[in-house]
């Protein structure tokens, strides 16, 4: 069956909430219904309609076409199906997701896949800050779920991330894995100032060694350890460079022993 | 009992009768198929007759690097029991004390199922507080600080409840010798089918036993009616041409697994042939009143 297209008319005039526009918030309605749903997020309303030229199809499986940074909250608390943006969208994409994919054929803003607990989201371009992360007021970060960005992100990768991968196959800005409780993010490029900042578990694989770490990470030697090979197993099918990084010995670094120094940052040795 | 005759091999028109039992599975891996080997040998080791040892045990099948998780040599462990709970007392227990003890080992569900049992889960603790879970593709591991790195460990194994425990073939031959030679010539037979064990050493029986005793609390004894040396003084099963018998027991994952590894046993044996083998095949059984599988001998005969 063909996807459900939307396609942008122009570029709005405010910020778009686009958390209606996900496989199970759409099942059952009509095109006609589709088209009133209301996405503005100031006082002048704004429907679907008048943003996007609809060609109906199946709601399982989204298409946005045309790139936008005014397009947030794209894939929210998305459960199945598969949405694809084919340009650059705006924040919080594919936050409190749980199943499903996502994919941006461009870049997005910050704080995608944030609070996520299941599915996958792939970003072909960049990511900006605190992707994974959580926003004001929450405790936990990413609990799930598979992100992977070709390009690079900005600071706070993964900040308070509690379970799930995040891949990033460019580089990272500062505090990558900042206050992390656990899970995995890997950086295959270059690392900003002070990776796992207050880190509490969890690891953090870089692929470059200059990296500006902190004194509160204590290095505990060169090891093939078993477990990066497990992740190495799982990571391929979504990235084979990161797969290659761990797939080597790997320096490993305990830390933050500023915090509860249970986490690690393995370096390529 | 009317036998049938197979290229000379007497096959007697019986039936092994074997008990529904709850089975696990384990991969074991290490650096190399010989500690891996190692370590599944000292896991299955004392694990003959769930009556003494609490449960069964043996290697499966040995596994290349591809067929692993952590793509290392390994080996696939099988453990029966007759509860839940005693196999998770089992499990445990041979896992802590001959698994992570042995070099460069790892260990995994050998069994998918949505019943599971306790295996890092279990095993965590003895990390003190720097064990470290890792979860990735659905799937749940503990990684375990040791003096040659870490021991890593799955969380949990399946569980299966459509387990089988007690098939199995009595080989009567000629000579002692004849006999183990077609022994293991079914054993090495058997070994090639997939989900099934032989609990024995090197999965050949040479003490069956039966149920009861002339003694007071003694639960089972030698079955005098298949010992050579008793024939004539008590009553006997054993044809005059038979000098000494050996058993193989099977214990499945599934019914059907157990029949099949009953039939290549059967079939190795005929292979052989009477003259440098087994000149009678029997089965041991309950008159069929206590198990609910029986494997006729005729039904799985080629």
């Amino acid at each position: 069956m063909k996807p459900l297209v939307l396609t942008l008319r122009a570029r709005p005039d405010q910020r778009l909430d686009l958390a209606p526009l996900v496989p199970h918030r759409l099942a059952g309605m009509a095109a006609a219904e589709i088209e009133r749903v209301e996405v503005q997020t100031t006082r002048r309303r704004v429907l679907l309609a008048d943003i996007f030229h609809l060609r109906m199809g199946d709601v399982a499986q989204i298409r946005i076409e045309g790139a936008c940074d005014r397009l947030d909250r794209i894939g929210h608390e998305m459960t199945s199906g598969e949405i694809v943006a084919e340009g650059d969208i705006g924040a919080q994409a594919g936050r409190l997701m749980t199943g499903g994919s996502l994919t941006v054929h461009g870049s997005v803003g910050p704080w995608a896949g944030s609070g996520m607990k299941g599915g996958t989201i792939d970003i072909l371009g960049d990511a900006d800050e605190r992707l994974g992360g959580p926003i004001a007021g929450e405790i936990a970060g990413m609990r799930g779920g598979v992100v992977r960005v070709r390009g690079s992100v900005g600071e706070r990768v993964g900040d308070r991330m509690r379970r799930g991968t995040i891949v990033v196959e460019g580089d990272a800005g500062a505090y990558a894995g900042s206050r992390m409780i656990a899970g995995t993010l890997v950086v295959v490029g270059r690392s900003g100032p002070l990776p796992g900042y207050l880190m509490k578990r969890g690891t953090i694989v870089l692929g470059k060694k200059a990296v500006r770490l902190s004194p509160t990470f204590i290095d505990c030697g060169v090891h093939d350890l078993i477990a990066a090979r497990l992740m190495a197993a799982f990571i391929g099918s979504y990235s084979t460079r990161a797969a290659k990084l761990l797939s080597r010995p790997l320096r490993r670094f305990a830390g933050d022993m500023a915090a509860l120094g249970k986490g690690e940052i393995l370096l390529r040795a | 009992m009317r036998a049938l005759t197979v290229k000379g091999v007497r096959i007697d028109d019986t039936f092994a009768e074997a008990f529904g039992m709850r089975a696990t599975a384990v991969i074991i891996t290490a650096d190399s198929p010989r500690w891996a080997h190692q370590a599944a040998l000292t896991m299955t080791g004392f694990a003959t007759s769930v009556i003494g040892c609490g449960c069964e045990a043996g290697i499966d099948s040995e596994l290349t690097a591809a067929q692993t998780p952590d793509r290392r040599p390994g080996v696939r462990v099988l453990l029966f029991a007759v509860s839940t709970a005693e196999l998770q007392k089992q499990l445990q227990a041979r896992v802590a004390q001959c698994v992570l003890t042995s070099p460069g080992s790892a260990c995994y569900a050998g069994l998918d199922g949505e019943e599971r049992l306790r295996l890092g889960n279990a095993l965590r603790y003895f990390g003190d507080g720097w064990q470290i879970s890792k979860r990735f593709g659905g799937k749940h591991y503990w990684r375990i600080p040791v003096m040659d790195g870490e021991f890593v460990c799955e969380a949990t194994t399946g569980l299966t409840k459509e387990a089988v425990g007690g098939g199995n073939l009595l080989i009567m031959g000629r000579t002692a010798q004849t006999t183990l030679a077609a022994a293991e010539a079914a054993a090495a037979a058997i070994a090639k089918v997939p989900n099934v064990i032989m609990p024995f050493p090197g999965g050949i029986v040479r003490s069956g036993s039966k149920v009861g005793s002339k003694y007071k609390g003694v639960p089972a004894s030698t079955n005098h009616a298949f010992c050579p040396t008793l024939r004539g003084a008590a009553d006997t099963a054993l044809d005059p041409d038979a000098a000494c018998v050996l058993e193989i027991v099977i214990d499945g994952l599934t019914s059907q697994a157990v029949a099949a590894a009953m039939g290549a046993g059967i079939a190795a044996l005929v292979k052989l042939g009477p003259r440098r083998g087994a000149v009678r095949i029997s089965a041991g059984n309950y008159g069929g009143k206590l198990g609910p599988h029986q494997y006729h001998l005729r039904d799985l005969t080629p």
